[in-house]
């Protein structure tokens, strides 16, 4: 196998790894969290129910700051194993 | 006006991005302000509503027109070189419909934690378009989302099935914009509902026809930082009015324990309405309480799960990726365009907690509940909304006052009758009209050319005729648009479903049909041909068949998965047959293989060429 092609390769698996690393998260924060919902709410967080506010708030901020880190991740993966796009 | 000449040379205009938006937005607080002076002035409350409506689709038109393009890859794709962040303001506005705007707070301020399944859903999306689709989807340089499909699995069957599901998805949601569009300028304008639906069509189109996704492009722009503003003013104004500072998104955590606390003064819960209204009703559900059972909590995942992968595969939003200059500015992208959506949908529960309390609260001078009838039928809020049916009064219990299970109200007008509500001037009640337009025009813009597109680019000229020339195939496409926007306006002016039902359906006939075959062309090579039509047919096929033995055939439906969340049978049974056909059949040859794997690296040119 080729130094090119053995870059592909590692690059697709750490690729593969970051998402299935992302996903695991947007999981916890779409689904797991909500199915606890009313125990949550006994808990206050900023003075909210913190079963509300996740919904309401706390997953969102999570969402948008895991797709900053995503790109930055990302970005860094294809510089390494020089995938990136010559711009 | 002389900077908008840049529109045709490209590098100064893209450079200039934003000083002209600067300047735009600028432009609009000016005429805000402009419009509260007049109204000090005496200028009448319908003349304000006409003029921001009238001034905001003029400027969109204008942009539309400075727009025109007779190029391939303008007309498609913006001639890829959207930067990220104003991509993904574009995104915000193509994202953020009239249901969002207008009935979002709503749905919280009746529905409670239970409607926040919205708000997940419709934000957490982004995740899975960032990670599985996006930045593939702009590395293979396609035009539309069928034109991924159709080149990935090879064939033109394939190709016509995702303009099938394109077309069922997209039309189900364009008919409910235009509906919004219609109400909002029926309402603003003070003409039929019938004619308003026409007058907002004609808004769209000039958006749109002439510069295509270019057009769109700018004009989404422009209308996202209209809609922003109107949103965000109106609950800043109150929560400062109320004492909770100017960023009530965190602060309002006081504000939802006050209302649990008038909820047991009032009763909230226990006090059943004792008639039921036509359209309007009483509220009965706890604000931040969540149901407390393994079939709520089921209802909740599964609700955010059919809105998440609907996202995921919904054309008119990927192809908004198609436009940026690089697949490492589609990744920033969807970031931004979550960023941009966000700050929409983290205030919109704040926005329905605010306006509870100022109804509830015996404390505020605006509450009703609790108030002699008398006195709350003499508010002039009341009245006005009172008039057109989406709000009434009854006292079932003949004592004089007003109980919460004696307050019926539709839940859509939360928003635009907040700033009446909180007594605010009427500047703002004009300002949210306008921003209710700009997000129903934006969104209907961007559907109308995701069908357009797949229509002209798929079907006529990949199919029917792949000899056209440039010319042809632009007009070809600017009729089918006109075509398209009439046919929706005519289905929009029978009314025939509700604006938010027809959103949760068009999210989950788009995930039954395209979710897997876009997700596997990706993620495994292996996904077929016969497989990809397989998971589109069966997919798109048992998605309809639950939705209409559910909905029309009173069927039991399985496990609570009712009409909004039939998505979930369809893309279950999508998976498994595009699984089992795929395996069933023999591998993709060594071209194709070799063609994902290509996709899968930012590295080099686009699988497509750039005009195609």
């Amino acid at each position: 196998m080729s130094t090119a092609n053995s870059q592909k390769v590692i690059h697709w698996e750490r690729t593969r790894r970051l998402m299935i690393t992302h996903l695991t998260i947007w999981f916890i924060f779409s689904f797991v969290v909500h199915w606890f919902a009313p125990q949550l709410n006994e808990i206050a967080f900023m003075h909210f129910p913190l079963g509300f506010y996740m919904a309401a708030q706390g997953s969102l901020v999570v969402f948008v700051v895991q797709l900053f880190f995503f790109a930055k991740q990302q970005e860094k993966i294809d510089r390494e194993c020089g995938m990136a796009e010559d711009l | 006006m002389a900077m908008f000449g840049d529109f045709k040379t490209k590098a100064g205009f893209i450079e200039n991005l934003p000083k002209i938006y600067g300047i735009y937005t600028g432009g609009f607080v000016l005429f805000i302000l402009l419009m509260a002076v007049l109204e000090q002035m005496g200028l009448g409350s319908d003349t304000i509503g006409i003029l921001f409506v009238a001034f905001t689709i003029f400027i969109y038109a204008l942009i539309g027109w400075l727009s025109r393009t007779m190029q391939i890859d303008a007309y498609y794709v913006a001639g890829r070189q959207v930067p990220p962040v104003f991509n993904g303001m574009a995104t915000g506005a193509d994202w953020m419909s009239g249901a969002s705007f207008v009935a979002m707070a709503g749905g919280i301020y009746m529905g409670g934690h239970a409607y926040l399944a919205f708000v997940v859903g419709w934000t957490g999306g982004y995740v899975l378009v960032a990670t599985l689709m996006a930045p593939y989807l702009r590395k293979f340089g396609c035009y539309t989302v069928p034109d991924f499909i159709g080149t990935r699995y090879g064939g033109n069957f394939a190709r016509l099935c995702a303009v099938l599901v394109l077309v069922i998805a997209s039309f189900t949601y364009v008919t409910a914009q235009i509906n919004a569009t219609g109400t909002i300028a029926s309402r603003a304008l003070q003409i039929p509902f019938g004619v308003g639906v026409w007058f907002g069509l004609l808004g769209i189109l000039l958006c749109s026809m002439l510069g295509g996704m270019r057009a769109v492009t700018w004009t989404q722009v422009a209308q996202y930082i209209v809609l922003i503003i109107a949103y965000l003013v109106p609950v800043i104004w109150m929560s400062n009015k109320q004492g909770f500072g100017v960023i009530p998104q965190l602060v309002y955590g006081d504000a939802v324990a006050r209302i649990g606390e008038l909820e047991v003064l009032h009763q909230v819960g226990t006090l059943k309405p004792a008639a039921t209204v036509a359209g309007v009703s009483a509220l009965t559900v706890k604000h931040a309480t969540a149901a407390d059972s393994a079939i709520a909590s089921f209802r909740f995942v599964t609700l955010v799960a059919c809105m998440m992968l609907g996202t995921a595969s919904l054309p008119h939003i990927l192809m908004r990726y198609f436009t940026t200059p690089s697949v490492r500015d589609a990744r920033r992208s969807v970031a931004w365009s979550l960023f941009f959506i966000f700050l929409l949908y983290f205030t919109a529960p704040a926005l329905a907690t605010f306006t509870k309390l100022q109804v509830l609260d015996p404390n505020l001078a605006t509450s009703i509940i609790g108030k002699s009838i008398a006195d709350v039928n003499a508010l002039e809020w009341i009245q006005k909304w009172s008039n057109v049916g989406f709000l009434k009064i009854i006292d079932s219990n003949g004592d004089g006052i007003l109980q919460i299970n004696e307050f019926f109200m539709r839940g859509d007008i939360v928003v635009l009758a907040t700033p009446e509500i909180a007594g605010l001037p009427y500047v703002i009640s004009g300002l949210v009209a306008a921003g209710g337009m700009a997000a129903a025009m934006s969104t209907a813009d961007g559907l109308l050319l995701a069908i357009a597109n797949a229509l002209s680019h798929d079907l006529y000229y990949k199919m029917i005729d792949p000899k056209a020339d440039v010319r042809h195939r632009l007009i070809v496409a600017r009729i089918l648009l006109v075509a398209i926007g009439a046919a929706g306006a005519i289905v929009a002016s029978f009314r025939l479903t509700g604006i938010l039902g027809a959103v949760a359906w068009a999210f989950c006939f788009a995930m039954s049909g395209l979710f897997f075959p876009l997700v596997l062309g990706v993620w495994w090579k292996r996904a077929n041909r016969p497989g990809a039509i397989a998971g589109m047919l069966v997919g798109l096929g048992v998605g309809t068949w639950y939705l209409y033995m559910v909905r029309f055939a009173g069927m039991e439906p399985w496990y609570g998965l009712d009409h909004l969340r039939f998505g979930i049978v369809g893309a279950a049974a999508s998976l498994i047959a595009m699984v089992v056909v795929s395996l069933a059949t023999k591998e993709p040859d060594a071209e194709t293989q070799a063609m994902v794997e290509e996709l899968r690296i930012p590295k080099g040119e686009t699988i497509l060429g750039s005009t195609h």
